[in-house]
């Protein structure tokens, strides 16, 4: 009797389908597109601020479009998936030791969200938003 | 085989996350107000241009924006692979330099600034 | 006690006669209170003995028993019937190779453990100086990382090792990390040439679908975000840092 293993491929593009856990994993992974297409935006916007306040409210101005209110949509949802998944994912990539136990997870990244909601607020508020 | 130079890249991408967790949402927020017609104060040229202006605003938005650009083209990178996309060498080098291209942009406006 | 009468939907593989696999059906009557191993071994004894698959000891702590049922890498022992509605699809572990019916070759997975060093390196003393001595601190540092059963469900849930079959894989590392971990052992630096190269730790991309199907509850995805860390410490003091090359 001989050895004769079947191998079954694995479909390179569709694998992700075969579970929803995989469906997260790519929905956090698309995060990266809308979050990059936003930064484009940013860097276009210090062109605008570095050229003078007429580029600059022609800039703000080209804000208010149909397509820019979804793209903000969009970007707004991505960079909020984003923040959750990473500060969900703290607590498994620094483990704090106190004693013989470990500080629980939802400690570290609690932290991390309060942290998050305090810098957020903070900036808003310097930006005169209340 | 050899230790990988992975972390040339992984390190800046993890710093990135960290950043784009941190600052996007807000920033996202800031500019959809003035996407919606209410610019707050703070976006106004004058205040921004004066944010700028200083050393430490150049040095604080140039991070958020390098960081953030560094991150996104990383996992860009990553993702091109599960999806079915070999040429990882193609796809790395292309990403990370359209990254590079745009913190270069950033800090050159901002300089002027 | 309730009968219950449940169908299995189970691949057939048999190197000997086939090219390829198929799927085929048995209907069994099971307790309710059964796992999806009670009712493979009722098929067995009274359906079909020609079924194949690995089992031992029953209670999830063996790992022998690990395979797809309805799609999710689970341990047979430990997949209730009263949690599965109709058809009972069980099939090999996804990404190994069939070697006949559900029982996968492993091969890849023993070469990678070994290959790791899982074993203390150094503080080697005389047998009269007496143990190593371990606070229970030092012990919970890495206790949980220890737990491994090397049932191979990670390696089956992973996308990455099933895109990239040379990944060193969830487990093996995690292997390492508890090594590291412990205050007994110095051969870190070993380990790192194996864990922090190409098809080592940096092949993983956090998906976690390792840690969402372990059913020991080692947390494999945490070990590796860990030595990605380590990993990318050690890559600055060596390349950045005065007289870091070792």
């Amino acid at each position: 009797m001989s050895r004769r293993p079947l191998i079954r491929e694995v479909p390179p593009t569709s694998w992700f389908f075969r579970h929803p856990r995989y469906l997260r994993y790519m929905a956090r992974e698309i995060t990266c597109i809308f979050v990059g297409a936003y930064c484009v935006l940013l860097v276009v916007a210090l062109q605008r601020l570095a050229a003078g306040p007429e580029a600059w409210a022609g800039f703000l101005q080209g804000l208010r479009s149909a397509d820019s209110i979804v793209f903000h949509l969009l970007a707004l949802a991505a960079a909020l998936y984003h923040a959750g998944t990473w500060f969900n994912a703290t607590q498994k990539a620094m483990p704090l030791q106190v004693g013989e136990n470990f500080v629980p997870g939802n400690v570290i990244s609690g932290a991390h969200y309060v942290v998050w909601v305090v810098l957020s607020l903070a900036i808003l508020f310097f930006a005169g938003v209340f | 085989m050899a230790k990988s130079h992975k972390p040339v890249v992984w390190f800046p991408f993890a710093a990135g996350g960290t950043v784009i967790a941190f600052f996007i949402p807000v920033i996202v927020v800031l500019t959809f107000m003035a996407a919606l017609g209410h610019v707050p104060a703070g976006l106004s040229y004058e205040k921004l241009h004066a944010f700028a202006s200083c050393g430490l605003g150049k040095l604080a938005i140039f991070g958020v924006v390098a960081l953030s650009l560094w991150s996104s083209a990383h996992r860009l990178r990553c993702t091109c692979y599960d999806f079915g996309l070999r040429a990882d060498t193609l796809a790395a080098t292309v990403l990370y330099l359209a990254a590079i291209a745009g913190s270069v942009a950033a800090a050159a406006f901002l300089l002027r600034i | 006690m309730k009968e219950r009468t449940v169908q299995l939907e189970v691949l057939r593989y048999n190197p000997d006669t086939d090219t390829e696999a198929h799927f085929q059906r048995y209907e069994v009557v099971c307790q309710e209170e059964w796992v999806v191993l009670d009712a493979l071994n009722k098929v067995k004894a009274d359906i079909d003995p020609t079924l194949n698959y690995r089992w031992s000891c029953h209670m999830a702590v063996c790992g022998s028993c690990g395979m797809m049922i309805n799609g999710e890498p689970k341990l047979s022992c430990h997949a209730f019937l009263r949690d599965y509605e109709g058809v009972i699809r069980v099939e090999p572990l996804t990404h190994f190779p069939v070697e006949r019916d559900l029982v996968t070759a492993p091969d890849d997975f023993m070469e990678k453990l070994k290959r790791v060093k899982p074993y203390v390196i150094g503080k080697m003393k005389p047998i009269e100086e007496g143990e190593h001595r371990q606070t229970p601190a030092q012990l919970m540092k890495f206790r949980q990382y220890s737990m491994c059963i090397n049932c191979m469900l990670c390696y089956a849930a992973c996308p990455e090792y099933g895109l990239t079959p040379h990944f060193v894989g969830p487990a093996a590392l995690t292997l390492a990390h508890r090594y590291n971990l412990d205050s007994r052992d110095e051969g870190r630096k070993e380990r790192m040439e194996v864990v922090a190269t190409k098809e080592g730790v940096w092949e993983c991309t956090f998906v976690g679908a390792c840690s969402e199907v372990c059913p020991a509850h080692v947390d494999p995805a945490s070990a590796l975000q860990q030595l990605k860390i380590v990993g990318s410490i050690d890559w600055i003091v060596e390349h950045l840092l005065p007289g870091g090359k070792s």
